[in-house]
């Protein structure tokens, strides 16, 4: 196999000459403008973690409306009704139409503009070369062709919060016919208003998210090095092969149902507006005949396979963090590949549990409730893998080893109350209430997001030669957990009293609210709940002091500080263009950490396996447990 | 009716009020206490594990790990019990909702539609027959449109926001909408379904305790979504009947629709209640979709959500 001398020529060439030196590009097309995986995945990196905290603000406002409704906003009232202009927050109180465009706003940047881009875009790009040898990725320039894609995407969804009528406000999910009749009439611009513009800003998104997609696919397949076989990979390098997989198939009947959409908004056409509909009084002019299911069917299409998108990652990630601090390999690394290939494929049958209330037949739905259950199966293997990593280690609770122990209960939590949600008799309980937000955050947020800073803190050194500070990263550690639980464990109690999401009120105006529970109302949570929000909003501060801190003023650290086995360890930090000094031949497995009879307790993928080695290893008894 | 609901109630869900909710109820009591006891369990195994393995109590890794097949049986115990819960109780309760609807002779049969902000609800009357609607005749007295010219529509009743039914009596209730997608959300009834325009999905439950429970709209709708609340009076037979009669006796042609409030010029299309209140009974203007079965009354169960 040759794929990665292939790959440097061809990279040679591209560039244009033989050398690893780049007197001649200048800052622009060093740092911005750059074609190197390592400056995209960095730059996806930033962007992604900025705007998962802007779209946490988003949440932190509406966190107080739904604690206080309809008392003016404090001291920052005033300062965001002029930032988001008039019919917002006048009077620092919050209008309906806003709360309902945060909210959509809200799920659409924490998804496609905050986990994606991280967990996918930024850590795939940065990792996944270094991991596989590879100098960089298939097609340089279609990756940064994707980042500038995601950068044009990105900044049409914050532009529409700017433009008359505010952003988009009919829910991440823009369920027809409401996202179609929204944002619509005298006082909105045909094209720039807020919900077309989400459309139009998705799919820039997609389209980046494809190419990304493309050239990870290729790049894995191609570009590994010299003895590094699909069972050596390691198991990140999987996980994004997998979601690479789910973005190439997932978005594109997305990408047409968005197209439909915004035809029926700008042309005047009825993909998804039947007949009849009379709206605020007057009958709407339309051809009709349209359906509005058909929308939901396309956007769970995508939707689903999208949450593996986020949580796939994530796995990746918590496993390399367990094998290296747990100090030995991963247990079931073979059940674990095929489990997230199984998850990948489970993944685009299970939609329709989204749409359990839509007058679905009892056939349909046991079929979508058994690929529902099915998917469980796979998903549990995973998380017992990772428990079971654990018996026998040697275990160091370094900082990214803190937030991966963190996510493992956190994202149990979060899969096993999927299972009333799987159960249609359940749901018609459950559906659209408190306890399904609690349950799909308890994934990607305490799941995906702590897997996202566990991957933070441990590639933090390749990146820039430099750990982050300890103290203040477990100063960002415990509170955000805690907040984390605060947050969402209140919320399944909400939502067994049967309070709804979407409420602007909060739940103070309905009989439901106001049922005790545990000492405070439904409608009482919201303060505890809120006020652990704002007090991880603050938690947040130390990292990203630190972050951009350690850049300069971090402690030094040579290029396999965590004595890992990977062969990102083997590049040197802050790669040069190019990644490796020495092109990496893989020789062994992925995790061999505490090999028997080895000083070292780490053996790296590159090490060349010794005769002794391998006499000793062959005869495997018993005594192992000893 | 088993009360068998511990966690359930531990966790704050009101009483049920229907005749099959305590199924419901027993489904996500038992999720629960599977949740329970494999979070238990792993939680459990998780902190001795952490502390058992620390470096400093266990300074050299065993490179083996694990080799009891322990985890094996684990997963299958796990997929026994999801395949007992979903083939026991899952499917069959599901059928039970859409397949086995009662006779409509012997259940109240009612029209629920929704529209922003509000639900309407259309009665058949004596004769058991939907008047015919039409779109053309819709107005602010008149918010289905039902055409008194037609003999079924003499005896039928139209209502807003708040609908009775007797007790112990089988109720269908098919769902549409005039406008958006919303959802008719009745949680002491354990019952919930779409309402979807273009479409008439029906659904069932039958109420077994008397009093005033919330019809929560449980699909976001619009800037009034929060306070789209209906209200479900469960009476006793003969307050039922005086209900009956009062309606009735309203329902000269214009039916009990308050006057509707004029949207402000000036503002956007869904104009609606002001920040931090919830609205008032809402005000329908006007609309009727063309529904596929206007006259049809006997349920169908035949799913509309392809």
């Amino acid at each position: 196999m040759d794929a990665s001398t292939s790959a440097a020529a061809h990279h040679e060439s591209h560039e244009h000459h033989g050398e690893h030196e780049h007197h001649e590009l200048g800052w622009w097309r060093k740092y911005v403008f750059s074609t190197d995986h390592k400056v995209i995945g960095i730059w996806y990196g930033v962007c992604g973690l900025l705007f998962l905290f802007f779209g946490f603000s988003l949440m932190m406002m509406m966190r107080f409306q739904l604690a206080y409704p309809g008392h003016a906003m404090p001291v920052i009232g005033g300062v965001l009704s002029k930032i988001f202009g008039p019919g917002t927050m006048d009077g620092g109180k919050m209008a309906p139409e806003f709360y309902n465009s945060l909210g959509a706003m809200h799920g659409t940047i924490m998804i496609f503009l905050g986990v994606v881009p991280v967990a996918f875009a930024a850590f795939g790009n940065f990792v996944v070369p270094l991991q596989i040898g590879a100098p960089d990725m298939t097609f340089p320039k279609v990756n940064a062709a994707s980042f500038w894609a995601f950068f044009v995407g990105a900044a049409v969804m914050v532009a529409s919060f700017f433009v008359p009528g505010g952003a988009a406000k009919s829910g991440w999910t823009s369920y027809t016919p409401l996202a179609d009749i929204a944002d619509k009439g005298p006082h909105y611009h045909l094209i720039w208003n807020g919900q077309t513009m989400w459309i139009l800003g998705f799919i820039f998104l997609i389209t980046s998210s494809l190419l990304g997609a493309v050239n990870f696919i290729t790049t894995i397949i191609q570009l590994r090095a010299k003895g590094l076989t699909w069972m050596r990979l390691p198991f990140f390098v999987w996980t994004q092969f997998v979601t690479a997989f789910l973005l190439l198939l997932a978005f594109p009947p997305l990408e047409a149902a968005l197209v439909m959409q915004f035809m029926d908004r700008v042309a005047g056409t009825s993909f998804f507006l039947p007949t009849g509909l009379v709206v605020n009084g007057a009958a709407v002019h339309i051809s009709g005949g349209g359906s509005p299911l058909l929308w939901q069917h396309l956007f769970w299409f995508l939707g689903h396979p999208e949450v593996y998108v986020l949580i796939l990652p994530a796995f990746g990630i918590v496993a390399e963090i367990i094998a290296n601090n747990s100090r030995k390999p991963l247990w079931g690394y073979k059940s674990l590949v095929f489990s997230v290939l199984v998850i990948g494929f489970l993944s685009f049958i299970v939609w329709a549990h989204h749409m359990w209330l839509t007058g679905m037949g009892s056939t349909v739905s046991a079929f979508f409730q058994t690929t529902t259950l099915l998917i469980s199966i796979p998903s549990v293997i995973v998380l017992s893998a990772f428990f079971i990593s654990l018996w026998g280690g040697s275990i160091r609770f370094t900082v990214p080893m803190l937030w991966a122990t963190a996510f493992l209960p956190m994202f149990g939590i979060g899969g096993l109350t999927g299972i009333p949600l799987a159960f249609n008799s359940a749901d018609l309980y459950l559906h659209d209430t408190y306890y399904v937000i609690a349950h799909f955050h308890y994934i990607v947020a305490p799941g995906t997001i702590f897997g996202l800073f566990a991957g933070v803190y441990y590639w933090y050194p390749k990146a820039t030669g430099r750990m982050m500070n300890e103290f203040w990263s477990k100063v960002h550690f415990w509170p955000s957990l805690i907040c984390m639980n605060v947050i969402f464990l209140p919320m399944f109690l909400q939502g067994m009293l049967g309070m709804h999401r979407r409420w602007y009120d909060g739940g103070q105006g309905w009989t439901i609210g106001n049922e005790h529970v545990w000492g405070l109302s439904g409608f009482q949570w919201n303060t505890p709940i809120s006020w652990a929000a704002w007090t991880m909003g603050l938690a947040q501060i130390p990292f990203i002091i630190n972050f951009f801190w350690s850049i300069k003023h971090g402690k030094k650290v040579d290029d396999n500080p965590w004595e890992a086995t990977t062969l990102e360890w083997t590049a040197p930090n802050r790669p040069p263009h190019g990644n490796f000094v020495i092109t990496p031949v893989a020789y062994r497995g992925p995790y061999e950490y505490s090999l028997p009879g080895r000083e070292k307790d780490f053996t790296m993928q590159n090490e060349p396996v010794e005769e002794t080695e391998r006499t000793r290893r062959r005869p495997e008894p018993e005594t192992v447990l000893a | 009716m088993i009360s068998l609901a511990l966690i359930n109630q531990f966790l704050g869900q009101p009483p049920n009020a229907s005749e099959h909710g305590y199924q419901i109820d027993h489904i996500l009591e038992f999720a629960h206490w599977f949740m329970g006891a494999l979070f238990l369990g792993w939680s459990a195994y998780f902190v001795f594990v952490l502390i058992r393995f620390r470096r400093r109590k266990h300074p050299r890794a065993d490179y083996h790990g694990v080799k009891s097949a322990i985890s094996t049986h684990l997963e299958f115990s796990v997929v026994l019990i999801e395949a007992v819960l979903l083939i026991g109780f899952a499917i069959p309760l599901w059928a039970k909702r859409v397949n086995e609807f009662p006779d409509t002779k012997d259940a109240i049969v009612v029209h629920a539609v929704g529209q922003q902000f509000n639900w309407n609800f259309h009665l058949p009357g004596p004769d058991g027959q939907f008047g015919r609607r039409d779109v053309n005749l819709v107005s602010n007295s008149n918010p289905l449109g039902l055409d008194q010219n037609d003999p079924a529509a003499k005896d039928d009743i139209v209502t807003t926001g708040e609908l009775h039914v007797p007790v112990n009596h089988p109720v269908i209730v098919e769902l549409s909408s005039k406008d958006v997608i919303h959802n008719f959300a009745l949680v002491h009834m354990r019952i919930a379904g779409d309402a979807i325009p273009g479409s008439l999905i029906p659904m069932w439950f039958k109420p077994v305790k008397p009093g005033t429970y919330e019809i929560i709209c449980g699909q976001l709708c619009g800037l009034g979504h929060y306070g789209m609340k209906g209200t479900l009076v469960v009476d006793e037979p003969n307050e039922y009947q005086a209900w009956l009669k009062e309606r009735a006796e309203l329902a000269g042609g214009a039916a009990s629709a308050p006057p509707a409030t004029q949207r402000p010029p000036g503002e956007p299309a869904q104009a609606g209640p002001t920040p931090g209140t919830v609205p008032p009974p809402g005000a329908p203007k006007v609309g009727n979709p063309q529904l596929p079965q206007d006259k049809n009354a006997a349920p169908s169960p035949s799913p509309s959500g392809q």
